[in-house]
């Protein structure tokens, strides 16, 4: 064991540490020995006292192993600049817990109860009291919450970083632990040698720099100074039998009962600290807010800037109920996603017709009798194998009968529905699932052959039976047959459903498309749920009897909640572009529809296979009243192409985003009129006329000022360009474990419940909207905002372009505006715009324009193969036009 | 306001005598050739002569100091003698001889250092890092200028970059004769963006600093028009204006900076009577990104280009006629 060795001040000239914050004081032990121990603290009182101002609470940090205080430098530093900014001033204390950092080596091993009566010891001889927030990282997050549970009467919050407080007696402790405490590795691995710290130094991403890295090892130079890194890691206690298992278990109890504000900023990437202590972190304080940084790891407080989500937090008056406030409109017009299958439940008529299920070359019809008995059998089978109200399932299961069933059988017994996209590729999808951490993940052999594979967590079960051996392969505990089976038993049995969710209950989590960063998880209650169904029955007058015909997949799911006769057509559903127009004319005439709903890849398929339609087809169309194309714009071109074919119909567009389904919508003379007002008005912004809010939609745009921030209060004046800010009875509940991106989706929007959608545009007189771009493409030039859309526009008005980007290079506030198009015939390769076609770009473009860069294609999403990143275009035309090498953007 | 203009029977320096003449001063020139500038009365003379400098500044309010030789190539001992003993000797006899305002224009390149510029404003002149012995001069003078100036002695560094329009024989000159023989490649793929300055707006800035000297002394400012342009837009502008063919041939950026510099030292050991061909300096200068933040130029010199880019070009085709 170490030898005793006294508490110093760190060496000056670490970066990033303010040499004033460091403290030694002298702590006398609780424990009877009449010992006291010397610690070394950071602490930034008299930072603020320089400048006169009262604290407003502390943020008592606690490091983990084999870090010391240096790892809250930022927050004591950020705290103090707020302080002299004006806003609320939080002293920060850092300790450097004994045997670690600069505080004393004792020559004491300390067990965990040791720690935490240590850290007593220390806010005692300090004399803290009152209004504190912990603050834990790794095991300091343990000793941190010790300290909470041991003080209510000073606790004002928690904050942890990537941490654990319990240690699940049926899973494995993580490898690199296991590994670490072999008996004959631990006392090499972290005392004798510095692997143990150079290990987790080596775990931040983006990589710590050399000076950083120094600054870590400077109290853990030598293996005299290491003794507390191997005592911490001895002390996890990994059983029952531990020494310290007593007190992980009565700290992790008594935070069942803490219910005072509460953060969590986790980085996922932690090979040790992974998502599923989060999961069990939650489950014990359910009211906690929660922030998971994508890409962010076991070093978190290196990786992201954690300091500024603190104090935001903090500033945002944490423990303040979140939620919106019940609105009376909603639970008045409240109908459950399952009113129709209770409501036609003895119907022989048809509820579902797929044109092509999957293993048939007929057509199937589902009877509103059998889907309503299929979805109560699912609903009693998935409860009969556990499935509980306020279970996350995740659903990897192509649209289709399969598919709505379950929707509606996990609704129905308040499980959450997680749906993603497989249009995120496996990456994505795999972030996506990760992050939602379901208990259950029904797929495909297919989808869950990748479960098993990458890990993702959840029980699995198969949309078909599978043999035993491969069951077992892919971990798979039942087949939806069996849980019909099941089901079925259970009901003949006398069982009843459970009482059903409540209006304000989750109901599921949907994931972006990804197509405008990271795909985030989008909460949706019962209620708001209810609420699209009511907007989209509103706008579309869709309801009992419609036949409808769903070629984008959301809406066929819908179909039984809006009571609908709903077909889907036959095509692939994962690639929307393999819809023909005899596919659509099929579905058409199988349900007598006269709504059609799909997605803009899709009608320009529709448009492109017209040719192929009979006599027969065009006069099934004929029927048609309503169409709409969801998910992005289209041109008034290919809608009125698409108009030609269903002549008898109402073409609709409308403007949504998952977190709000369904906002603005415009008809095909709605945008031709909106075209010709622009014409005839001398506003040159331009951009996509998206038409009015819907019945229960309003729509307020927040001005961007001179910088290009939306710091506007959000109004509804007209021709101001600012960010659109949306709010409904469908807009989403928030985002799933994204608190800081969740309270900035919400920020300056005052009472109710908005969302800032990340799109700029404006209002014009007649009340309609316009979308000019979004927000992070905004041009900051030396002439002022640019939004791109509308330059865009123009410049596709030359002949020979066939669609353009408009981007920003350089510094903010001296952008150069640079167009990069693609040119009808499309070139062979990426080169700079011959002088004579960048003329007639400037021209038309009618801003100055530095350069223009011609390439064979413009990148877009996978999804809906029209969304251009200009962020990621932005980055390779700067390259370029410094004079980079010329690649394909 | 008294002023002396040296360096006037250049493109530039011209344009400049002139902007400072129409602004209602008492103009002199001073250079070895006559100016042909009207209104001003030339003094002809060099500024390696200290005779002629103290003779040049004699009643002078002000100074605006554009003399230097300018070249892609040459010996390293004339750039020193010109650049720096020159710009000294004016600064030195200006200081004895009561004048309050000096006006020095410097390049640019004063602080580049090779790499692309996107944006940056005005960076401390640095004759450690700089391309060749021209910029490496002029960063030793700006540095002497400024380090004269004092209250009571105004001293404003203004940097305009790449300055053409009609009758130049520096940028315009080289590129159309180059053009003409065939020997113009465009280097790289042409899209590095470059601010140029058309003359007129070069020496309306001039004017400019001069006038905002005592506001604004102790300062170095870049001068462009504001549009920057990539290399192949500007030179295709300037060739069509001009009545030849734009460069159709490509020499891969890397290797015209390599063949540049062998051949910048090929030349140095046997200076031919033309410069070289290709230079490192010039290549670097061509195929990477020079464009600069003028909100801060614009602001203190409460200046902004009268001529755009399109409209230069429009009178560089009517003067090529």
């Amino acid at each position: 064991m170490t030898v005793r060795t006294t508490a110093s001040l760190p060496p000056r000239g670490l970066p990033g540490l303010d040499p004033r914050f460091s403290r030694l004081l002298q702590v006398p032990s609780s424990d009877g020995s009449g010992q006291a121990h010397t610690w070394h603290h950071l602490d930034n009182l008299e930072a603020l006292e320089a400048q006169g101002v009262e604290p407003v609470g502390t943020i008592l940090c606690v490091h983990g192993n084999p870090t010391w205080s240096y790892l809250w430098r930022s927050l004591l530093s950020r705290a103090a600049d707020d302080a002299a900014a004006g806003r609320p001033a939080w002293r920060v204390i850092a300790v450097d817990q004994l045997e670690m950092g600069f505080s004393e080596r004792t020559g004491t091993a300390r067990t965990l109860a040791t720690r935490v009566a240590d850290l007593g010891d220390f806010t005692r001889a300090l004399g803290l009291a009152g209004s504190v927030i912990t603050l834990g990282h790794d095991w300091g997050g343990v000793v941190s919450l010790g300290w909470a549970v041991d003080h209510p009467d000073d606790l004002a919050g928690i904050a942890l970083l990537n941490t654990a407080i319990h240690q699940d007696p049926t899973e494995r402790i993580p490898a690199p632990l296991r590994l670490a405490l072999r008996r004959q590795v631990l006392e090499r691995a972290t005392v004798q040698t510095p692997a143990f710290l150079e290990i987790t130094l080596s775990l931040a991403h983006p990589p710590l720099d050399p000076a950083t890295k120094d600054a870590y090892r400077a109290p853990y130079l030598g293996a005299h100074r290491r003794g507390g890194i191997g005592g911490f890691v001895a002390d996890i206690p990994v059983d029952a039998s531990h020494e310290s298992h007593t007190e992980l278990e009565r700290i992790a109890a008594a935070l069942r009962t803490t219910s005072v504000p509460t953060l969590m900023l986790w980085g996922p990437r932690d090979p040790i600290f992974g998502d599923r202590y989060l999961d069990d972190l939650l489950e014990r304080m359910p009211h906690a807010d929660v922030h998971r940084f994508e890409g962010a790891g076991h070093l978190i407080a290196e990786d992201v800037d954690y300091a500024a989500a603190v104090l935001g937090w903090l500033a945002a008056a944490p423990g303040a109920p979140t939620g919106p406030p019940a609105d009376p409109d909603i639970f008045a017009d409240y109908q459950p996603l399952w009113h129709y299958l209770e409501e036609f439940h003895n119907s022989p008529l048809p509820a579902i017709v797929e044109m092509a299920p999957p293993g048939s070359s007929e057509p199937r019809t589902v009877s509103w009798s059998l889907l309503a008995r299929r979805v109560d059998e699912i609903a009693a089978g998935l409860r009969v194998i556990g499935v509980r109200h306020g279970d996350r399932v995740s659903l990897l299961v192509p649209p289709g009968a399969d598919l709505t069933a379950l929707l509606y059988a996990c609704v129905r017994i308040g499980a959450v529905v997680v749906v993603a996209d497989a249009g995120l590729g496996l990456r994505g999808l795999t972030r996506a699932v990760r992050g939602a951490r379901p208990d259950v993940i029904i797929g495909q052999p297919k989808g869950l052959a990748a479960a098993a594979a990458l890990g993702w967590p959840g029980r699995r079960i198969s949309t078909a039976r599978l043999p035993e051996s491969a069951r077992r392969t892919l971990g798979v505990v039942h087949a939806i047959a069996d849980l019909v089976d099941l089901g079925a038993a259970e009901l003949a049995a006398g069982s009843a459903l459970p009482v059903p969710p409540r209006p304000g209950d989750t109901a599921a989590v949907l994931f972006t498309s990804g197509s405008t960063g990271p795909a985030k998880g989008v909460v949706y209650t019962h209620a708001q749920l209810s609420a699209i169904r009511f907007a989209l029955a509103g706008q579309y007058g869709v309801g009992p009897g419609t036949g409808l015909v769903a070629g984008f997949a959301p809406f066929a799911l819908l179909g039984p909640a809006l009571g609908t006769r709903s077909a889907t057509p036959d095509m692939d559903v994962t690639q929307p572009a393999t819809l023909t127009a005899t596919a659509v004319a099929d579905a058409v005439a199988a349900v007598d529809g006269t709504v059609v709903f799909l997605s803009p890849a899709a009608i320009a398929n529709v448009v492109a296979t017209s040719s192929a339609l009979s006599v027969s087809d065009r006069a099934a169309l004929f029927g048609v009243r309503t169409f709409l194309s969801a998910g992005a714009p289209v041109s008034e071109r290919l809608l009125s192409a698409a108009s030609e074919l269903m002549p008898g119909a109402t073409a609709h567009t409308p403007y949504g985003m998952t977190e709000g389904l369904l906002m603005t919508d415009i008809t095909l003379d709605g945008i031709r009129a909106a075209a010709m007002d622009a014409a005839a008005s001398s506003d040159a912004r331009g951009g996509v006329c998206v038409g009015l809010p819907t019945a229960t939609t309003t729509v307020r745009i927040s001005a961007l000022d001179a910088d290009g921030v939306a710091s506007g209060e959000p109004l509804a004046t007209a021709h101001v360009t600012g960010e659109i800010v949306v709010s409904a009875p469908h807009v989403k509940d928030h985002y799933d474990r994204l608190w800081i991106t969740d309270s900035a989706s919400r920020a300056g929007t005052g009472a109710g419940r908005w969302h800032r959608t990340g799109d700029v545009g404006h209002l014009d007189a007649a009340g309609r909207l316009w979308v000019e771009g979004r927000l992070p493409h905004i041009i900051s030039s030396p002439h002022g905002i640019i939004t791109p859309v509308g330059p865009e526009q123009r410049i596709e008005s030359v002949d020979s372009v066939a669609r353009a980007a408009v981007v920003g290079v350089g510094p903010a506030g001296i952008q150069q505006v640079v167009a990069i198009v693609e040119t009808v015939p499309p070139a062979k390769r990426v080169s700079v715009a011959d002088p004579a076609l960048a003329a007639r770009l400037r021209s038309a473009a009618a801003m100055p324009i530095a350069g223009v860069l011609v390439v064979p294609r413009l990148p877009t999403d996978i999804r809906h193969n029209s969304k251009i990143d200009r962020t990621a275009l932005a980055a390779w035309a700067t390259g370029v036009l410094a004079g980079g090498r010329m690649t394909r953007p | 306001m008294r002023v002396l203009v040296t360096g006037a029977s250049g493109l530039l320096g011209g344009a400049t005598a002139a902007a400072i003449v129409a602004a209602g001063n008492e103009t002199v020139t001073f250079q070895r050739r006559p100016s042909g500038v009207v209104g001003v009365s030339d003094l002809l003379g060099s500024v390696t002569d200290p005779a002629d400098v103290a003779r040049a500044v004699r009643g002078a309010d002000a100074v605006v100091h554009l003399a230097a030789k300018v070249s892609l190539a040459g010996d390293p001992a004339e750039f020193e003698a010109v650049n720096v003993g020159g710009t000294r000797a004016l600064l030195d006899a200006a200081r004895a001889a009561g004048v309050g305002r000096f006006v020095f224009v410097s390049s640019p390149s004063v602080a580049h250092t090779g790499g692309s510029i996107a944006g940056d404003d005005a960076l401390p002149a640095d004759p450690f890092r700089t391309r060749g012995d021209y910029a490496r001069s002029k960063a030793i003078a700006e540095r002497l200028a400024l380090a004269a100036d004092v209250a009571g002695f105004a001293v404003v560094v203004v940097r305009p970059h790449l300055v053409w329009g009609p009758g130049d024989t520096q940028l315009v000159g080289r590129i159309v004769e180059r053009a003409r023989a065939g020997r113009l490649p465009l280097l790289g793929h042409g899209a590095a963006l470059i601010d140029t300055t058309y003359v007129d707006n070069a020496a309306s800035a001039i004017a400019a600093a001069l006038e905002r000297a005592v506001e604004v002394h102790g300062n170095s400012y870049v001068v462009t028009n504001g549009e920057p342009r990539p290399v192949a837009d500007i030179l295709a502008g300037i060739c069509l204006a001009s009545g030849v063919a734009p460069p159709a041939w490509r020499v891969p950026a890397g290797l015209a900076r390599a063949a540049g510099g062998l051949i910048e030292a090929v030349w140095r050991v046997r200076p031919g009577r033309d410069e070289p061909p290709m230079t490192r300096f010039l290549a670097e200068q061509l195929s990477t990104s020079h464009w600069f933040d003028q909100r801060r130029t614009r602001a203190d010199l409460r200046w902004s280009p009268a001529v755009s880019i399109d409209e230069g070009l429009r009178r560089l085709a009517e003067s090529a006629g």
